[in-house]
């Protein structure tokens, strides 16, 4: 274990995933209490179709990237208000359409290879120390951004209307996590794959609301859930042999059965 | 305020969704110290006035003023409390206690600059206290029953110590007896605390033992004045025999 910790590939994969891991859980409870839990997974969708873009257009990948995350969740918010949409048929209508958009595009960039899949997948135990340190600071700010906002964001999510007349500024909070969700897939794509952000997102928020009493105990069983999913997960991804991020999926999904089960047993 | 001590002042106000016209030409006011019950059939016009006094709807036509200033200009949130209407609709899993649900009114601003965690601690108690609620604190809000949602739900809206309250249909799904005793808490909160209240409601009892003055609403307002008025009125005979108020008495 020790000779494993020693490793710097291992390290570095460790400290992107678990910053990754606990923006994604911080931002994810929101996301699932506003019954969002899906923007994280067709904003992925859409980041496919804003690589290819980049490649297509011979730009930078990751900006173009974060460039259409941003401006598809601004709208997919805005059909749900303006045209009355649920929120599942706008994230639907935009990610398949974002995956499409990657698809032709990747083809008339003639660069639909290897590359542009490892974004979709990612490679945790390849990165380098300089996606370390972009994934470390996007998700200090986005950490960051969550907490200071926590109580307003807190609010809205329960009682909106309520939030509204208290004078919480609802429209750019409802912006701030739009373009928050939009950062975190974004940053997790290269880093950790976008299957990765997206299970992160709800995985253990989802584990974190079956345990909690209150609002603080969501925040930190969300969290911790993420922390060990990812610990354990490459882990067992090492000594199994075994793709990373793929692995720290299943380890959050059997977290969050271990988490269903403890519920049934308070409960009953 | 403004000169004529008035906390709100509704003047012409009108309001469509669509072409449906939902508020037509209404006119009042609230001074200091009402508890003032909004009352009216079924679509006549209730929670769509408090919204529009809120800021959250925009009316089509008229002024509306909040404390002397119109409301598109009103920034002094934390002295208004308002309980919307199913606000006990909650999401039975969200992971909120007691103490935390009171928490979220006290927003930066909501309290006196500089204020510390101590300072909002003492707030919440307080409120909790004044609405009976205190021993409950730690307790997840989707574990209380509607009326003891309902109890913190107010103190919520009270948290900040404002001058003005209003409740839509604060007693919608809640026991006759534990609406007794949430009127009596109402009456305290407008005597002691010298809290104005806006009270939406269509039970007709309320009025009898409460409130100081009476709004009747059909998409215009049909009365404005005191309970007693009220009672010999016109709107309220008509009201009573079409059966669009009920009559709970506490």
């Amino acid at each position: 274990m020790e000779l494993f910790f020693n490793y710097g590939f291992f390290q570095r994969a460790l400290l992107a995933g678990l910053f990754v891991a606990v923006a994604c859980a911080v931002l994810g409870l929101f996301l699932v209490l506003r019954r969002d839990a899906m923007i994280g997974h067709g904003l992925s969708h859409v980041t496919f179709g804003g690589v290819a873009l980049g490649l297509f257009l011979n730009i930078l990948p990751l900006a173009a990237a974060l460039a259409v995350a941003v401006i598809a969740s601004l709208a997919i918010m805005r059909l749900r208000e303006k045209a009355g949409l649920h929120g599942d048929t706008a994230i639907g209508i935009f990610s398949s359409v974002g995956m499409a958009l990657g698809i032709v595009l990747a083809t008339l960039a003639g660069r639909f290879n290897a590359d542009l899949l490892s974004y979709l997948f990612g490679d945790i135990l390849a990165i380098d120390w300089l996606e370390v340190g972009l994934s470390t600071a996007l998700a200090v700010v986005v950490i960051g951004a969550v907490l200071g906002n926590c109580r307003g964001l807190m609010y809205l999510t329960f009682d909106r209307e309520a939030a509204r007349a208290s004078g919480v500024k609802t429209a750019r909070l409802d912006v701030l996590l739009a373009v928050l969700t939009s950062v975190t897939v974004v940053m997790g794509m290269k880093a950790v794959g976008i299957l990765l952000v997206a299970a992160l997102l709800v995985i253990p928020a989802g584990a974190g609301l079956l345990l909690a009493a209150n609002f603080r105990q969501a925040l930190v069983f969300s969290s911790l859930v993420a922390s060990l999913s990812v610990v354990l997960g490459l882990l067992a991804a090492f000594y199994l042999d075994l793709p990373a991020a793929a692995t720290v999926v299943i380890i959050s999904f059997l977290l969050f059965g271990v988490t269903y089960v403890l519920r049934r047993k308070r409960l009953s | 305020m403004n000169d004529a001590g008035e906390l709100i002042r509704v003047e012409g106000v009108s309001f469509r969704y669509g072409s449906i016209p939902v508020l037509e030409e209404v006119s009042f006011s609230v001074a200091p110290g009402d508890f003032i019950a909004v009352l009216g059939p079924n679509g006549s016009g209730k929670t769509t006035l408090v919204k529009l006094i809120l800021g959250l709807l925009r009316p089509t036509a008229g002024r509306l003023t909040l404390m002397g200033k119109p409301v598109e200009q009103f920034t002094a949130w934390s002295q208004i409390g308002y309980v919307p209407q199913k606000a006990t609709s909650i999401d039975p899993l969200f992971p909120a206690s007691v103490r935390e649900v009171v928490t979220m009114a006290l927003l930066p601003g909501g309290l006196a600059p500089g204020h510390r965690k101590k300072e909002e601690d003492r707030a919440v108690e307080l409120a909790l206290e004044r609405v009976g609620m205190a021993e409950f604190r730690n307790r997840p809000i989707g574990s209380l029953s509607g009326g003891q949602q309902q109890r913190v739900f107010i103190a919520r809206a009270i948290v900040n110590a404002p001058r003005l309250l209003f409740l839509d249909e604060p007693t919608a799904g809640v026991d006759a007896a534990t609406q007794g005793l949430f009127y009596e808490m109402l009456h305290m909160l407008n005597q002691a605390q010298k809290i104005t209240i806006i009270l939406v409601t269509h039970d007709i009892g309320i009025v009898n033992r409460h409130v100081t003055k009476v709004a009747c609403l059909n998409q215009k307002l049909v009365f404005h004045g005191s309970h007693a008025d009220f009672c010999r009125s016109e709107a309220f005979k008509t009201m009573l025999q079409s059966g669009h108020l009920v009559s709970h008495m506490h």
